[in-house]
């Protein structure tokens, strides 16, 4: 009997001694991640050996295996990414990823334009379907954890309010129960819901997916006011029938950094379209432009040399690009400064927004890029 | 067994064997189908795991800030993803119920009229039921969105009807009755007077066909019918309601009750479409009813709408419940459409929930297996009924 019970605890004890060493439950583990994305260099002597993670370069692989860059894009917002006459994708956006298909594979045509829903952006990061979303999106702390990698603020904006100049609407407290029309699954919804709270004001929203409808729901009068960044608010007015019946309010309530965005995973990928919205910075600082990059090799300027890859190795070798891919990219698109004006210049095809925030950061804007070197 | 078993069959060998074959064959499809499913879950949990986007729901707890247009149940910014997927569900079970009440009699009177022998009824029938047919359903609700429910006068030139009730792009604001505190308590005695009133008339009728005595069981019942609830009028102090009258305050009118230019178009746009099928369903029903049934029924001396309402409809519904059950779940799938117009029903939140939360696999099964849940508890119902109107085969 007692030799039993002897038995029996030391099972006991055993067993406890086990389940304590047992892994823990999974949840109560935080989530790790397996693709580490960060690059080790490892000192060997005599040479330098990188230590790559798994992940780093299928991206660009694929892109030159396909021979196209597939972006992630609008399809019909004026200005940023829409489509000209002859049914091409072109805007602000669409500029943007031609750059990277001008710097990857020499040929700033060789894009893939898929169009996709504001709330298809995150997804379609996710799942890696597209190797860079170029859609008017907005940087923020959770989505570059949960979405991907967000590269280069490309444009400063903030949301604004979009109503009928006879509507008598000029502060947000005026907009005390009114329909406001706004697109779902945006930071601009949120930006509204918490706006209204903090001023304890009431509003009835009025929610699309589809960014055509909610401005076709305004324009018809379903809603008193439209909510979004003020330059797609811009955009939408200048498309209306009668832009001067309508007016943006000189109001903002949110920042709104849209940023080009890669699948997390891939650091050259990341590093390659960073550099890229780089280059197109730099180039406007240093005033290459599409007319002038061919001479604009034989510059003086050690500094432009470097950027049109005539001397020196501002990173390309360890990129897997030629050193000619940013001059490329200026020669097909144009510096930061060109694309800008091309669709928001007071000649501009979309419509005229002055550059404000988005100057360069030596005419008092906020655009700024690390040196390229 | 006794019987002897022919020689040869113990020489067939396994492959020419054909029970063999058979089981051989189900046994290799179906370790073939959990290895498929085996490879798409292990797969899923691994890219999960590799994305450090584990499937769990913890983020319906955080707050979902982001505002739904209507709602059933009190909802605003700061509460749960959880509540806000809820809402959404409210929202598609108020859709799809409302669709499927109307849808089932605008169609049946469509299918009627498809069968009348007037010659520009039946061809009336015929138009609606083609044109919604052949159609798809998204064109029909942006056509019913943008054509018809915001083409509406603006807020502030309403149509207002006697009521007062007015209508506008805004939606449709109505004077409605709200309950006050003793409300409840009026309700209670207005349902519990119907029921008794109704059992009053089952009975006292049940005993007037087996003995023939005069029960008097119309105004027995009638009188209840108005007692009971005269009585709890009285015990909630006469007033168990206040009038909620709409008044333009503003942009909008504030009060009464709204309904939006959203739901309107999606029920409308629903209902029809729907109705256009239903009424070939019913049609379908009708024919397939005996001719000699109509004509024994009329031979009796039955005027049309008794031949009709006793003979024609009970046999044809055998034959309806089973195609209508279809219809039925296919309102409820198709209500998802309405994130393109604006009515935010589960689908819709789904989406933005994807979008906020970041999270799309888990949101994805959410809102797959409640579709699921919905439909399989309606056509659990409705087979539960369409069994006992099953005619009983010996």
């Amino acid at each position: 009997m007692k030799k039993s019970i002897l038995v029996l605890s030391g099972l006991v004890i055993a067993s406890l001694l086990l389940a304590s060493c047992a892994p823990q439950p999974a949840g109560e583990v935080a989530p790790q991640k397996i693709v580490e994305t960060v690059v080790v260099t490892v000192e060997v002597p005599g040479e330098t050996v990188t230590v790559k993670p798994q992940g780093y370069g299928t991206i660009a692989a694929r892109v030159r295996e396909r021979g196209k860059v597939v972006c992630g894009v609008h399809k019909e917002l004026l200005g940023f990414g829409y489509l000209d006459a002859n049914g091409r994708n072109i805007g602000f956006d669409i500029d943007l990823c031609r750059a990277v298909a001008a710097a990857v594979l020499g040929d700033a045509e060789a894009i893939e334009a898929v169009p996709i829903t504001a709330a298809d952006r995150g997804p379609v990061l996710q799942t890696g379907e597209v190797d860079l979303v170029t859609r008017n999106m907005t940087w923020t702390s959770k989505r570059d954890a949960e979405w991907g990698n967000f590269t280069w603020i490309m444009f400063y904006d903030g949301q604004g309010f979009l109503v009928r100049a006879d509507s008598g609407i000029k502060t947000l407290q005026d907009m005390n129960g009114a329909s406001i029309c706004v697109t779902t699954g945006t930071t601009t919804e949120k930006n509204l819901a918490t706006a209204f709270a903090d001023a304890n004001l009431a509003y009835n929203a009025v929610t699309f997916e589809e960014t055509s409808a909610v401005y076709g729901a305004y324009e018809q009068g379903r809603c008193d006011v439209a909510t979004s960044d003020k330059s797609q608010l811009a955009a939408v007015r200048a498309g209306f029938s009668d832009p001067n019946a309508h007016e943006i309010l000189d109001i903002t309530i949110s920042k709104e950094p849209l940023t080009p965005a890669v699948p997390a995973g891939d650091d050259q990928w990341f590093d390659i379209v960073k550099t890229v919205m780089w280059g197109m910075i730099a180039a406007e600082e240093y005033g290459i432009t599409s007319a002038n990059v061919a001479e604009m090799k034989a510059s003086s300027d050690a500094n432009i040399r470097m950027l049109l890859g005539t001397e020196g190795d501002w990173g390309y070798t360890t990129l897997g690009l030629e050193a000619d891919a940013l001059a490329n990219v200026i020669e097909q698109i144009g510096n930061y400064g060109e694309v800008y004006d091309r669709y928001f210049g007071e000649n501009g095809l979309a419509f005229y927004l002055p550059r404000g925030m988005n100057n360069l950061w030596k005419n008092g804007g906020l655009i700024y890029a690390p040196p390229i070197k | 067994m006794t019987v002897a078993k022919p020689p040869q069959s113990e020489r067939i060998p396994p492959w020419r064997d054909e029970r063999f074959l058979r089981m051989g064959t189900q046994i290799v499809s179906s370790v073939l189908m959990l290895f498929l499913i085996y490879w798409a879950i292990s797969n899923f949990i691994a890219i999960t795991q590799q994305r450090g986007m584990p499937l769990t729901y913890r983020f319906l707890k955080e707050p979902a800030g982001f505002p739904i247009s209507e709602s059933y149940i009190p909802y605003d910014p700061t509460m749960s993803f959880g509540r806000a997927f809820r809402v959404g569900l409210t929202n598609t079970l108020v859709v799809s119920i409302t669709g499927i009440f109307f849808a089932t009699w605008l169609g049946f009177f469509v299918g009627l009229a498809r069968l009348s022998s007037n010659w520009l009824v039946s061809r009336i029938a015929l138009a609606f039921i083609e044109f919604h047919r052949n159609i798809p359903l998204l064109v029909l609700l942006f056509i019913w969105y943008f054509g018809v429910f915001v083409k509406l006068p603006p807020v502030k030139e309403s149509i207002t009807l006697p009521g007062p009730l007015y209508l506008s792009q805004r939606g449709l604001y109505l004077t409605w009755p709200r309950l006050t505190e003793t409300g409840p308590l009026f309700i209670a005695f207005l349902t519990a007077g119907i029921a008794i009133s109704v059992i009053a008339f089952k009975v006292l009728r049940e005993r007037r066909i087996k003995t023939g005595q005069n029960t008097y069981y119309l105004p027995v019942s009638l009188a209840l019918l108005i007692i009971i609830p005269v009585i709890g009028w009285i015990a909630a102090k006469g007033k168990p309601f206040w009038v909620d009258v709409p008044v333009l305050q503003g942009f909008n009118y504030q009060g009464g009750l709204r309904l939006s230019p959203e739901f309107a178009a999606l029920t409308v746009g629903l209902t029809t479409y729907t109705a256009a099928f239903i009424a070939e369903v019913f049609r379908a029903g009708i024919l397939a009813v005996q001719k000699g049934q109509v004509e024994a029924a009329r031979a009796l001396g039955l005027p049309p709408a008794q031949v009709l309402s006793l003979v024609v409809i009970p046999q044809a519904l055998r034959v309806v419940i089973p195609p209508l059950i279809s219809q039925y779940l296919n309102l409820t799938k198709n209500s998802s459409l309405a994130l393109t117009i604006g009515y935010q029903e589960l689908f819709a939140i789904g989406k933005v929930t994807i979008n906020q939360a970041g999270r799309a696999v888990p949101v994805f099964l959410m809102v797959m297996a409640t579709y699921l849940a919905i439909s399989l508890i309606t056509s659990g119902i409705l087979n539960i009924y369409n069994r006992r109107v099953q005619f009983i085969e010996r």
